[in-house]
């Protein structure tokens, strides 16, 4: 009898040393995860598994494209390296859970910020690096000039799991066509069972068209309709419940944004600092207590611009230089005729 | 009762519940702190995403719940389809295996060591893409007998129309029922008088007069409805009307019964080289013809053997069949874990039921094939 009493004595203890453990890293502290990003010495981001332009990764393992750089901009300003990145290639459906369960910090993964998903699922979006919408590609032999042509029938080849499949339903069912949906997990697959022909069309983001439509056998024989059919604005989450960490996510990404705007590049933002404009000035930490706010130091927006850029400089890098999307069209400021407006840093 | 031997049980049984509160409490503080809320309600929301292949009608206007059902029957239908041809292909070649014939049986060794040392994804990319690059455009094809249609968007067969279907129902359960009447009277017939009753024969003869009757009779007609080309733009073309069979379900079900088939292969040639040359010797002494020592004496002793490995195999299918995702089959994974997953973000609901669900699967083919087990098991008297 004494025997199990010492067992059950040593089990109860186990149990409560457990119980008291998750209480006490449960707890919510403020910016949990910027301590938690400065002790690991790196930025933990959530990208995608390969999209030319916002997140690619070379042969040698590097990666680049816009949502690449938001991540970038964030280890920069936080740990003063943009190089202090893991990257982590997620699935469209992955990708939620990943950031909810404490795998990464920051998911920039072309995802477009809807209510339901910035309400439902513990996830809240920061901004948006990238306004989109999707659009059709077909083979340029089917004749199809207008989503106007599609028949009864046409087959839709598209990734699963994401806004793409609603917005899909939306528009087939507003044209009173019938189609046939076929989802894949993986983008690569896609493009290959729109290349075979087993699909009429190939329906996602007009961006991600632009950049799957290298991947073809011959994408020359390939166009994308003119229509957008939804609003997808593209931008980085982060969970719920860390409103540090959240604002710095913003900032990073505002910061790219109004340093093109005021024409801070990577090479001219040293000298900046003597400027005559004091939102310049503001911008590369000379003048005001910006960093402060953010518990950063005030160099960390200086860091941003010098080692990843302004946001044009980093479109042009990803975007227009690699051929997906030479012309900016609503990605330009809004002082260019885009609509690229951010709340001014000060 | 004696203490010592409750203490431990109560013990374990305190543990368990421990762990299981300490998970359980563990994901509600976390989802709390994080803001998901938990429940079901969904299931009975709008769907609002359609899928392309489905048993029964279904659209995004239908519920969660709904869009659970098809992905459901489809896992249901690939497992059925690739347990048959599984099943066909594993006796044959075991059998094959066990020929004496040098073609013949190195063929089937080659085939068994090949398929099985491969892991099935790839074989399941491997028999998608091949097929999607081998199949001719709809408007390329040849028809086979004028009707069936095999093309790149899948496999266009005619559908039967059909008037009364009800009563031609009702004459296939007469006739199964009668069926089941004539072995037992069979029986009977053999235990008190020796006597043989052609019971195969009759069998399939009710199975077609029953049916035939209701033609006559009971206002059944069908009609056949041939799948007709179908221009969609200059150069696209597809199939309408009839029943389409999509090229992900043909692949995915070719690459399951291709892979499970080796197992049962080897099953079925354990099983009769399991049962010894004595029993075999023995029932030719007795005057038994070759075929009677196979159907009598050999198989339902090696089908003891068989039937509780190949019982695994056909729990690893329907387990395996969740790879159509990769796939684009919308199966229950793809539908229900995968889109509808990701259209709520209830991860935890959607994967418990998803669990749940491949458990309840596993369990019914288990209970099945024990009960089949039972039945030739060596029955001691």
């Amino acid at each position: 009898m004494f025997k199990y009493l010492k067992q059950l004595t040593s089990l109860v203890a186990m149990v409560a040393v457990l119980f008291t453990f998750t209480t006490e890293t449960m707890a919510a502290k403020k910016s949990k995860t910027l301590k938690n990003t400065q002790k690991k010495g790196f930025v933990r981001c959530g990208v995608s598994q390969g999209l030319p332009g916002f997140s690619n990764a070379d042969a040698a393992g590097n990666w680049t494209g816009v949502d690449v750089d938001v991540c970038r901009a964030v280890a920069a300003a936080v740990l003063g390296d943009a190089n202090k990145v893991k990257f982590t290639p997620l699935s469209a459906k992955e990708r939620f859970t990943a950031l909810t369960s404490n795998e990464i910090d920051i998911l920039s993964r072309n995802t477009t910020w809807t209510l339901s998903r910035d309400a439902d699922i513990g996830l809240t979006f920061v901004g948006v690096n990238f306004y989109d919408g999707q659009g059709f590609m077909v083979r340029k032999n089917s004749g199809y000039s207008s989503v106007n042509d599609f028949k009864n029938g046409i087959s839709a080849c598209t990734n699963l799991g994401t806004t793409t499949e609603l917005n899909m339903r939306d528009f087939f069912n507003s044209k009173g066509i019938s189609y046939e949906p076929v989802t894949f997990e993986k983008a690569d697959e896609v493009v290959a069972a729109y290349d075979a022909g087993r699909c009429d069309t190939y329906t996602t983001d007009k961006s991600g068209l632009a950049a799957q439509r290298i991947k073809l056998s011959s994408p020359d024989d390939h166009i994308v309709l003119p229509e957008t059919i939804s609003k997808e604005p593209l931008g980085p989450v982060v969970r719920q419940g860390d409103s540090v960490w959240e604002d710095i996510v913003r900032w990073s990404l505002n910061v790219m944004i109004e340093a093109e705007e005021y024409g801070v590049n990577s090479a001219n933002a040293d000298s900046m600092k003597t400027s005559d404009n004091p939102a310049v000035k503001r911008l590369v930490g000379a003048e005001g207590e910006l960093g402060a706010a953010l518990g950063l130091d005030n160099d960390w927006s200086l860091r941003i611009i010098k080692q990843v850029g302004n946001y044009g400089e980093s479109y042009k890098r990803n975007i227009a230089d690699t051929g997906i999307l030479p012309d900016r069209g609503p990605n330009e400021l809004w002082t260019k005729g885009g609509i690229l407006y951010v709340p001014p840093a000060r | 009762m004696n203490i010592k031997k409750i203490l431990p049980q109560l013990l374990t049984l305190l543990v368990v519940i421990l762990i299981f509160g300490f998970f359980s409490y563990n994901a509600q503080v976390n989802m709390e702190n994080r803001g998901i809320t938990f429940g079901y309600g969904f299931l009975s929301q709008e769907s609002s995403f359609d899928v392309q292949f489905s048993l029964i009608e279904y659209d995004g206007s239908h519920s969660y719940f709904r869009a659970y059902l098809v992905g459901l029957l489809n896992t249901i239908l690939v497992s059925v389809i690739g347990i048959i041809f599984a099943t066909i292909i594993g006796v044959v070649v075991g059998i094959a295996r066990l020929s004496n014939n040098y073609l013949i049986n190195k063929t089937a060794a080659v085939y068994v060591e090949f398929f099985r040392n491969i892991p099935l994804l790839l074989q399941i990319f491997f028999w998608y893409f091949a097929a999607l690059r081998a199949l001719p455009l709809p408007q390329d094809t040849e028809p086979m007998f004028g009707v069936f249609f095999l093309t790149i968007k899948g496999f266009f067969v005619p559908a039967f129309v059909w008037n009364n279907l009800d009563v031609f129902i009702y004459s296939l359960i007469a006739a199964l029922i009668s069926i089941i009447f004539v072995r037992i009277y069979a029986r009977k017939k053999q235990e008190n008088e020796g006597i043989q009753t052609p019971v195969l024969s009759i069998s399939i003869g009710i199975l077609i007069i029953l049916p035939i009757l209701s033609f006559l009779f009971g206002g059944v007609d069908a009609s056949v409805e041939v799948p007709v080309i179908k221009q969609l733009s200059q150069t696209g073309f597809t199939y309408e009307g009839g029943i389409k069979l999509p090229p992900e379900l043909i692949s995915l079900a070719l690459a399951l019964s291709l892979y499970t088939a080796t197992f049962i292969a080897e099953c079925v040639r354990a099983g009769v080289q399991g049962v010894s040359k004595g029993q075999k010797e023995a029932a030719a002494s007795i005057g038994l013809t070759p075929n009677q020592v196979l159907k009598l004496v050999v198989m339902p002793q090696a089908l003891r053997i068989i039937i509780p490995p190949t019982t695994n195999q056909y729990l690893n299918l329907t387990k395996n069949s969740s790879l159509a995702a990769a796939i684009a089959y919308p199966d229950l994974v793809l539908v229900f874990a995968g889109t509808a997953l990701m259209q709520t973000g209830r991860a935890i609901e959607i994967v418990s039921i998803t669990m749940l669900t491949y458990l309840s699967l596993s369990i019914s083919i288990s209970i099945l094939m024990n009960w089949y087990n039972k039945k030739i098991a060596i029955k001691e008297k």
